[in-house]
């Protein structure tokens, strides 16, 4: 079987990534392939990238704030793709209250500061969509 | 006689010297019983091994401090970082700090500044005024200081990859205010190795960014005098993951690649030694982080001493800003982080700490409120009127574990700092992408030994609750991204076009010839010519940074 592919992804200028290495590591441990974009990443690069790869799950991480503004970018672009199957995450410091509006465009879970990676390894596998 | 009671004689000189000068806080030191308390204390006979090691403070291997009355003498720089969202809501932010009391100003830029980028660029889109002030001209620095006296205040910038920029700005604004550069104080932060390795707001390439660096210190030794040049940083290294002894290695790793980088450029160790400083962070694992301190003191002052010559003492002293640790504060249960900032605060005030930024408890969700803000500057000013830790100079010194711990973190700093030497300096350490994976290897490690329960985290893998999602946090209206591109256009519009054409051409040909480029920086921002068009001009020059993959 294929193990699970994921991109690590880095949107906007904020150079904060322990939080997505120490994701990718996890994810990596749990059997996973990941790629990871490396810094500053714009929307398009990311989606593009995502395509390339032919990843299952895109994993964003912001800490600076522009969370509400990158991460429906992103959404946007994938909708626009028709890449219906990628699962895409958040994480990062991102208010509870943000959260809402970031569902509705399309992310499908947020994971904040604090987060044990194992949770985040079960919601991937729980919620992978499957690839025929 | 022995020698160590002539030395202490000779110390005790030089301080009642200082004091008939100026004179300590207080007459006379106790304890609320009233019991007096002595400037310093000292093992009963002091050895040679006492000497060598410890020292008298203010003195090499200034292991017990950088001054001979410390905290008895005057406390350290209450310094809150702040800024967010536009130049004028920033200054409304520093007057109020200054009100409260706080005693030197420290400035956040948003990142589209960091990376010299003007707030219209494309790239700036969600990040404008987000963790900082937003600053694309001198117009932006003139607003963020207006009535601001800049001879009264003390001003440190995070700033690195444009430091030498956003320090013209400063220099330009003081010149409208009719006050000269030899008289402003401050700090810019200016250590560019630290970004590849721990926090990526580089623009340029490591080895013209040295060269940047080096311009500014010889720079600044001529005409700034009082500027600390740069603030050599273990802050972000710990931030990114590192463990207390790679933040001591690798923050004096890179502090030795700037000295060898200005000395090859044909500095005077003793000329640009004296205004480098450092900056770290306190965590929460309290004795170990005491020791931390004196240990970079040591290692640093013997570095500068045996391995670059230097003979001015003031080129030995690790002077240091802390900052306590964000990446400790917790998103669950936010209050328990002002207990959490109050232990590492007083961890970096027993360690020597020479200015203090503490952090507020509602970080861990967004920026700082007023109020979280006030609390974190009331826990400084709590831990140095009310806790008497203040009263004598490095009070748990001899104490067995203290100085087993300060050995021992010299010791294993050494060690990487040979590993480093062996791959040719931080450089190529750092281009090869070395620091980088042993910060975030030491990351995971953590991160599993928290997910283990081999490590505590209150309120996160213990004595966890269910809590209401936090309310009044602060917001950056997104709307201040149109007004800074509108204020542009119109700033654009307004300028002597010419003028500025010439100074980027400057710029250029200064870039080019390996000219000292700050002289050009101020000419071109003299003339309203933006951070993201010489940034630009910069980086036809040198180029842009590609990150080794490390993952």
């Amino acid at each position: 079987m294929r193990k699970i592919r994921v991109l690590a992804a880095k949107p906007g200028l904020d150079g904060h990534d322990r939080g997505v290495k120490v994701i990718a590591a996890a994810l990596r441990d749990a059997g996973m392939e990941v790629i990871y974009t490396g810094l500053r990443q714009t929307p398009e690069q990311i989606v593009a990238t995502a395509l390339q790869e032919d990843v299952d799950v895109i994993a964003l991480s912001i800490l600076s704030g522009a969370h509400d503004y990158l991460f429906p970018e992103v959404m946007k672009l994938i909708k626009q793709k028709g890449m219906d199957n990628v699962l895409v995450l958040g994480g990062g410091v991102i208010p509870e209250e943000d959260i809402p509006a970031l569902k509705a465009a399309g992310i499908a879970e947020v994971f904040g500061p604090g987060t044990n990676t194992h949770k985040i390894v079960e919601f991937i596998k729980a919620n992978v969509k499957s690839r025929d | 006689m022995s020698s160590f009671v002539e030395q202490l004689q000779a110390w005790q000189a030089g301080v009642d010297k200082m004091l008939a000068k100026r004179p300590e806080r207080k007459k006379q030191f106790t304890t609320l019983s009233g019991l007096p308390i002595e400037r310093v204390y000292l093992p009963e006979d002091p050895g040679d091994e006492y000497a060598q090691k410890l020292g008298l403070p203010g003195e090499y291997p200034y292991a017990r401090g950088v001054q001979p009355t410390m905290y008895r003498g005057r406390l350290w720089t209450m310094r809150q970082y702040a800024g967010f969202a536009t130049a004028a809501e920033s200054n409304q932010r520093y007057r109020y700090l200054l009100d409260q009391g706080t005693t030197g100003l420290s400035v956040a830029f948003d990142l589209p500044t960091q990376i010299g980028y003007d707030a219209d660029h494309d790239l700036a889109r969600g990040e404008v005024g987000k963790v900082g002030v937003s600053i694309s001209s001198l117009k932006d620095m003139e607003v963020l200081f207006d009535q601001i006296p800049l001879d009264k205040v003390s001003t440190s910038m995070t700033i690195n990859a444009p430091a030498g920029i956003l320090l013209a700005m400063y220099i330009a604004v003081a010149e409208k205010q009719g006050v000269s550069p030899d008289k402003l104080r401050g700090t810019i932060q200016n250590d560019i190795l630290k970004e590849y390795s721990s926090r990526g707001t580089y623009i340029f390439p490591p080895r013209p960014s040295m060269r940047i660096i080096t311009n500014i210190f010889a720079y600044c030794a001529a005409e700034v005098p009082l500027w600390n040049t740069i603030s050599i940083s273990g802050y972000h290294i710990r931030e990114a993951g590192s463990t207390a002894v790679q933040e001591v290695a690798f923050t004096l790793a890179n502090g030795m690649a700037y000295v060898k980088a200005a000395m090859d450029a044909g500095l005077d160790v003793d000329e640009f030694g004296p205004r480098l400083s450092f900056f770290f962070n306190a965590h929460s694992e309290f004795l170990e982080e005491v020791a931390k301190y004196r240990a970079a003191r040591r290692l640093w002052a013997k570095i500068m001493k045996e391995r670059f010559g230097a003979k001015n003492p003031k080129s030995m002293m690790v002077r240091f800003h802390t900052q306590t640790a964000g990446c400790s504060l917790t998103a669950q249960q936010p209050k328990n982080n002002i207990v959490r900032v109050a232990f590492q605060a007083m961890s970096a005030v027993l360690g020597g700490t020479q200015s203090l930024h503490t952090n507020s408890m509602d970080e861990a969700l967004s920026l700082p409120t007023q109020e979280a803000v006030t609390i974190a500057l009331r826990t400084q000013q709590i831990i140095g009127y009310e806790t008497g830790v203040t009263e004598t100079v490095d009070p748990l010194a001899g104490a067995y574990y203290i100085e087993h711990l300060t050995d021992e973190i010299q010791k294993r700093a050494e060690a990487y700092i040979a590993k480093i030497d062996e791959m040719g300096g931080a450089v190529p350490a750092i281009e090869q992408g070395y620091v980088q994976r042993e910060i975030q290897e030491a990351a995971y490690d953590y991160q599993k030994a928290v997910e283990d329960n081999e490590r505590v985290v209150v309120g996160v893998n213990k004595f966890v609750v269910k809590e209401p999602p936090p309310s009044g946090l602060l917001r950056v209206d997104p709307k201040v991204r149109e007004e800074q591109a509108a204020a542009l256009a119109q700033l654009r519009g307004q300028r002597d076009q010419k003028a500025v054409d010439a100074a980027l051409a400057g710029l250029k040909a200064a870039a080019q010839e390996d000219q000292n480029l700050m002289p050009h920086f101020l000419s071109c921002v003299r003339g309203y010519t933006t951070l993201g068009e010489i940034c630009d001009t910069l980086r036809g020059v040198f180029g842009e940074y590609q990150a080794p993959t490390t993952i």
